[in-house]
């Protein structure tokens, strides 16, 4: 029995290594790319932090300690939450019309959530202590450690979920799912929680970011699944099905749905820091007319919001070239979101208000090139893991999810 | 008047105004301070009842022994930085880092004296941000003394408590692997029985003035239990409820 058990899985694993050798020239050159980039950003993290030391190697100092490491890590968590909480609304919460989505969005879920401790391990000083003293000391009152925790929960429930939805059961994979919303939805206000319930520093204090956080990863969560969706279907060289066609334009839905309600959360976050004192005002005068302007109207706002919103709009949630590149353009203008969101916060010096010479200029923040190649380690994993999962899984293409809704296994649905 | 909150040359401007605007607002913190006090508590020191029961339902006491602090007298302050080389030399800080600091603020158009220092240092605070923030106990507030030391081998180099301070007052040191932190000279002198901090000692002008706030015979207590300076504290706002005061006179 345990004999068999192994052969087949060998021979499955066999038949995915067949699949990915046999990807063709353009699937194995991107593989091969992200494997450099991955390898290439584990290697300079590793040197960052191990040989050359942090000070020399990354672009933060003691006034802006958090910077586009803590970014990356905010853009993948933010994005494996949202891929979370959007395939839920098929699998976990019973609309038929999310379900063809489920298992690749899981799938991303897990991978964007390991990129995310990939960067965030390349950026803590001290990761083999954290591993140790995360359990042995742990601080009920940190933010980071409730979010650390939740985080390692929702990864386990994920795995479980996506082995339970590989395996067709989809009860217990609806239940463990849900299990995965409660932590996840946990586990990033508590990121935004990290930022909001610093009373020192004015531009994140309040309870904005969480609620910003968790409505943001639905937008990324969105984009996501369109623009990965999209490659899927060109990796697999076939046509999309209806049901995945009726599923991506219901995202598509709500990827508009989010844009406005994010681009709503940012016109009162500004409109709010133009009281509440001389920090706010002066972060705001930077980010909209001042050295951030560019990064704030045309990466964030026109990148992120506008163009996005109107090319999906104009898409019908038919045009599938149309959808990929607005999801395109809203992933690439959330990374920047998350490094302004950051950065942005630290600027002002926290003696500013003595009128001190020695804190008299703004503070500016540039990425070292280290620092950018662990970046774009994360991302050479995500990337990588991605075109391997498409090939390890077939691309998803023994769709069931049909006949799990005809068996009623999408039991809450009305 | 027209609303304009991106007057840049307004909201850039420094020293200009906040040092008259700061003179009126430590004057009314020091008042607020002392009128406090007056009535039977010391705004910044608090027991652990205040944070559950309402403000005055509490029998006030201080809540460590000794409850160090230090009372800065910025208007004695010469700039001669010997506390910051006395702090250097006497906890190993490196070039990269610095555990106090003497800032100096310029106001070209004030009469008589023109240029003013301010000390600042870990503020010892005892509702302190780092504290709560800090995902495995590396910092901790001392129980019996108070003081927020660090336990560096649990450091994991997260830095989220520089980012909780408001105050500055930590940096990264490589040769510790640790954050690292004023400790008020806990563990280079007053665990070997020394009474004072390395920068009071190396002070000249009777700058820092370190103590027991909890003994009415200390002078630190006597310099805060008095009704005629005014005493403030710096970024009172964030509630951290810092233990280093600020006096002139």
């Amino acid at each position: 029995m345990g004999c068999t058990e192994k052969s087949t899985l060998l021979e499955s694993l066999k038949d995915a290594g067949c699949r990915v050798i046999s990807g063709g020239p353009v699937y194995l050159f991107f593989l091969c790319a992200f494997g450099v980039l991955f390898f290439t950003g584990v290697a300079s993290g590793v040197y960052s932090l191990f040989i050359a030391g942090s000070r020399h190697a990354y672009g933060t100092y003691r006034e802006i300690p958090l910077a586009l490491l803590i970014a990356t890590y905010i853009f993948f968590v933010v994005a494996s939450t949202g891929l979370c909480l959007v395939s839920s609304i098929g699998h976990v919460f019973g609309n038929r019309d999310f379900l063809p989505i489920a298992r690749r969005s899981v799938l991303l879920a897990l991978i964007t959530i390991i990129s995310g401790f990939l960067v965030i391990g390349l950026e803590i000083e001290n990761p083999f202590r954290m591993m140790f003293y995360f359990f042995a000391s742990p601080n009920f009152s940190s933010n980071i450690w409730w979010m650390g925790a939740l985080y390692m929960l929702y990864m386990i429930f994920m795995a479980v979920e996506f082995v339970l939805l590989m395996r067709e059961s989809h009860r217990i994979a609806a239940f463990f799912g849900f299990l995965s919303v409660l932590s996840g939805v946990s586990a990033h206000s508590n990121l935004g929680g990290i930022f909001a319930m610093l009373s020192g520093r004015d531009v994140w204090y309040g309870p904005f970011l969480p609620v910003y956080f968790i409505l943001s990863a639905m937008m990324t969560g969105s984009a996501f699944i369109i623009l990965f969706s999209i490659v899927a279907q060109k990796l697999r060289g076939q046509g999309m099905n209806e049901d995945e066609q009726k599923s991506l334009a219901l995202v598509s839905k709500l990827a508009m749905l989010m844009i406005a309600a994010v681009a709503f959360l940012t016109i009162w976050k500004m409109i709010t820091m133009t009281t509440g004192g001389e920090t706010r005002l002066i972060t705001l005068h930077e980010t909209i007319s001042g050295s951030h302007a560019f990064s704030f109207w045309v990466l964030e706002i026109a990148c992120g919001l506008v163009i996005p919103f109107f090319l999906l709009l104009g898409s019908g949630g038919r045009k599938r070239g149309l959808m990929g590149v607005a999801a395109g353009f809203m992933i690439f203008s959330i990374f920047f979101m998350r490094l302004d969101l950051v950065v942005m916060a630290q600027i002002v010096p926290l003696y500013w208000d003595l009128g001190v010479k020695e804190f008299s200029q703004l503070h500016t923040y540039s990425p070292t090139w280290k620092e950018i190649l662990v970046a774009l380690g994360g991302i050479g994993f995500c990337g990588m893991a991605f075109l391997l999962g498409e090939k390890v899984f077939n691309g998803f293409s023994e769709i069931r999810y049909a006949s799990a809704v005809e068996n009623g296994k999408a039991e809450s649905e009305p | 008047m027209i609303f304009n909150p991106f007057d840049t040359e307004k909201i850039l401007e420094k020293s200009e105004t906040i040092s008259g605007f700061d003179r009126r607002e430590f004057l009314k913190i020091g008042l607020t301070i002392t009128g406090v006090f007056a009535g039977g508590s010391i705004a910044s020191v608090v027991s652990a009842a205040e944070r559950i029961f309402p403000r005055g339902s509490y029998f006030e006491q201080y809540p460590y022994k000794p409850h160090y602090s230090m009372v800065i007298r910025v208007d004695q302050c010469i700039g001669c930085r010997r506390c910051e080389k006395g702090c250097v030399t006497t906890n190993a800080v490196p070039d990269y880092g610095w555990r106090t600091k003497v800032l100096e603020r310029e106001v070209p158009e004030a009469i008589g004296q023109k240029r003013e220092f301010i000390p600042v240092l870990c503020n010892q605070c005892n509702n302190p941000p780092c504290v709560r923030a800090c995902p495995v106990r590396a910092t901790y507030k001392d129980k019996t003394h108070g003081i927020v030391m660090m336990d560096n081998k649990k450091c994991i180099g997260c830095k989220i408590c520089m980012v909780a301070c408001p105050y500055n007052a930590r940096y990264f040191n490589e040769e510790k692997h640790a954050i690292d932190k004023c400790d008020f000279c806990f563990e280079s002198r007053l665990s070997r029985g020394e009474k004072n901090t390395a920068c009071s000692v190396y002070c000249p002008a009777d700058v820092r003035v370190f103590g027991d706030l909890s003994n009415p015979q200390d002078r630190v207590y006597q310099l805060i239990h008095q009704l005629q300076k005014p005493v403030w504290v710096l970024k009172k706002e964030t509630d951290a409820r810092p233990n280093i005061f600020y006096m002139k006179g």
